[in-house]
């Protein structure tokens, strides 16, 4: 009942100073909405990321030469030899598919068209692996590994550069590195992600990018081993039984792997420890706005008291207590910064809104997440930040003497 | 019961200016009866406005005794000399001292707001008001009111906690001598007809010859 009358009274008496009392609330409302909005376009980062990368099929583990540290020296490099040994259904029975993979940039023409791009060396396997579905046109098979053809599956945006178009290109001849290739199918737009664009890309049959396009030092080296787990709960046994098999056939020292392993796990880990320290950085800068606001209302408290001395040496002496004071002062602080906090967290919802609206008009589709935890946090913060420096100019008003107060000019 | 409601026995008050010590009070001696309209005269640098401080409760005295209607007030803190004032005291000043956004009803009824009285506040602020004759001014804001208005709703405030003594500062200096006259001649109504002791700190000699009492005050002692 005090409170709700000492906020009456403090909406009354800052509405005294309309203009006074809308910038200082100016102030708070920038701060809380750009730690709203920040923190909420951070989070969908990280889901988008994240949500991406789980895309890819959370069963996979991705196998490469070397470790991460450079510790180890001449790492041997992983081969299809390997790659045959791990897909051995009695040494590795948690392994459900292994597709091995070559990767490099190409240049590519169609008609006066010339772009780069990244091509793919890829066995049947890889479909699957990693759950590639075609608009149209149909996949690598066995005979074109085992025939060597020059035939070449394309994504949606790579047509786009080279055609114009993301439909009717199969039976096209397009050239890589000069050789001609008949395009045989094109993949489903996938959009964007954590790793580059999946939509713009070239895959070949691993044996004609072997010989024809990407050239290694020992023919059946490869760079990099997709492993797909039967599921997701055999990932780490399957991870184990892969680096098993690799040890042996590498002969690797004890404690000293030549190769790393890395789950979707891991990516997903690392994502969103990324995102995270992202989302945590843009709300700090944030919440300094939101500090200087703060100090903005300490500022026009400390004024407010010194102009209404006489008034507070009035009410003293009719007979109020310093805590009457503090709390009529502190009111009107909390006041200025609730109501700036509201109107901070419903302009940040509409920022986070239309960037994601901008992001995803640019292809980057980012959902701001707005969780009730963050509307909580800013709210209690900004009222936190109205009292914290409402104290000082409140507790400066309650100890004046009433003496001195009433005598004030 | 105590005839007398205020006592004061040998008040002294020092101000330290830096290095200087300042004597405003060198021992006063001050006995005001209950129902008693008097006035504390004395040119300036006399302790005048000191002593009305100290017997209002605004300020404590360096040493000596304070008895303001059987409370002991020398020896109370900060909150406690609050409570007296908002029990005891009623403040008149030279320059109104009325919150100025506030109307006439809502600026009578503030001494009741810090009595923790919640019940009756409008009706007691009211019949103060109609005790002043202003009971047709009640929404009225300060900036609406005469001079002569204003003090009585100042004086309005003052009565509305029924207290020991009204302790009126200057009450006519800022007002015309027509207005001026009217509010003495409210006080002194006030004090023969409510009984309410009456304590007017003044320089001009016509208003303290209404008085029953005049103390005169000179260099910080009662001159007798």
């Amino acid at each position: 009942m005090v409170i709700w009358s000492a906020v009456i009274e403090a909406l009354d008496s800052l509405s005294a100073n309309k203009m006074r009392s809308f910038l200082t609330i100016l102030g708070i409302v920038i701060g809380v909405a750009a730690v709203i909005a920040m923190v909420s376009i951070g989070r969908g980062a990280e889901n988008t990321i994240t949500g991406s990368i789980q895309g890819i099929g959370t069963n996979l583990l991705f196998v490469f030469r070397g470790d991460l540290n450079d510790e180890v020296r001449n790492p041997k490099p992983v081969t299809l030899g390997d790659a045959q040994a791990i897909s051995d259904p009695f040494a590795a029975p948690s392994v459900a598919a292994v597709a091995p993979v070559l990767e490099g940039r190409v240049e590519v023409t169609y008609g006066g068209e010339l772009t780069s791009s990244s091509l793919s060396g890829v066995t049947p396997d890889y479909q699957t692996v990693q759950n590639i579905e075609l608009t149209e046109g149909s996949f690598i098979n066995e005979e074109h590994m085992i025939g060597r053809a020059a035939v070449v599956v394309i994504g949606p945006d790579t047509a786009e550069k080279l055609f114009g178009r993301r439909e009717g290109i199969t039976g096209e001849t397009v050239r890589i590195e000069s050789q001609p290739f008949r395009v045989i199918g094109v993949t489903k737009s996938r959009g964007g992600s954590a790793f580059g664009s999946q939509d713009d890309l070239l895959l070949a049959p691993m044996t004609t990018a072997q010989t024809r396009l990407l050239r290694r030092a020992t023919r059946d080296r490869i760079d990099l081993l997709l492993v797909q787990a039967v599921d997701a709960a055999s990932v780490p046994q399957a991870s184990e039984e892969v680096a098993q098999i690799l040890r042996s056939r590498h002969q690797t020292e004890i404690g000293k792997d030549d190769f790393t392993i890395f789950t979707q796990q891991e990516f997903l880990d690392i994502a969103s420890t990324i995102t995270n320290v992202l989302t945590i950085f843009l709300g700090g800068i944030a919440a300094i706005s939101l500090l200087v606001g703060g100090i903005g209302i300490m500022n026009i408290m400390l004024v407010s008291v010194t102009e209404r001395t006489r008034e507070i040496g009035l009410r003293k002496a009719v007979g109020a207590h310093k805590r009457d004071i503090l709390i009529q002062f502190l009111a009107e602080s909390s006041v200025l910064s609730l109501i700036g906090g509201v109107i901070g967290i419903a302009l940040g919802w509409f920022i986070a809104f239309a960037v994601g609206r901008i992001a995803a008009a640019n292809d980057a589709p980012i959902n701001p997440t707005i969780g009730i935890d963050v509307i909580l946090i800013a709210t209690l913060f900004s009222t936190a930040v109205g009292l914290f420096f409402g104290l000082y100019p409140a507790n400066r008003a309650a100890s004046l003497q009433p003496v001195e107060a009433l005598r004030y000019e | 019961m105590d005839d007398f409601v205020i006592r004061a026995e040998n008040l002294t008050k020092v101000y330290k200016m830096g290095e200087i010590e300042v004597h405003a009070l060198r021992g006063v001696n001050v006995q005001v009866a209950r129902g008693e309209i008097v006035s504390i005269m004395g040119p300036s640098g006399s302790g005048k406005s000191t002593l009305m401080n100290i017997i209002g409760c605004l300020d404590r005295p360096s040493s000596g005794e304070y008895i303001l209607d059987g409370a002991h007030v020398s020896l109370l803190n900060d909150d406690q000399l609050a409570t007296i004032r908002n029990r005891k005291v009623g403040f008149v000043f030279q320059s109104f001292n009325l919150l100025p956004r506030a109307t006439a009803l809502v600026n009578v009824e503030l001494p009741l707001r810090y009595s923790g009285k919640g019940n009756g506040r409008r009706e007691k602020a009211l019949s103060a008001l109609e005790a002043v004759g202003l009971a047709d001014r009640v929404t009225h804001r300060p900036n609406e009111l005469s001079g002569g208005q204003q003090q009585r709703v100042a004086i309005a405030r003052a009565l509305v906690n029924e207290p020991a003594i009204i302790m009126a500062d200057e009450p006519t200096g800022n007002l015309d001598s027509k207005s001026g006259k009217e509010i003495m001649d409210l006080l002194l109504r006030l004090n023969s007809e409510m009984g309410t002791t009456v304590i007017i700190v003044t320089h001009a000699n016509d208003i303290a010859d209404q008085t029953q009492r005049i103390i005169r005050l000179r260099d910080g002692l009662v001159e007798e």
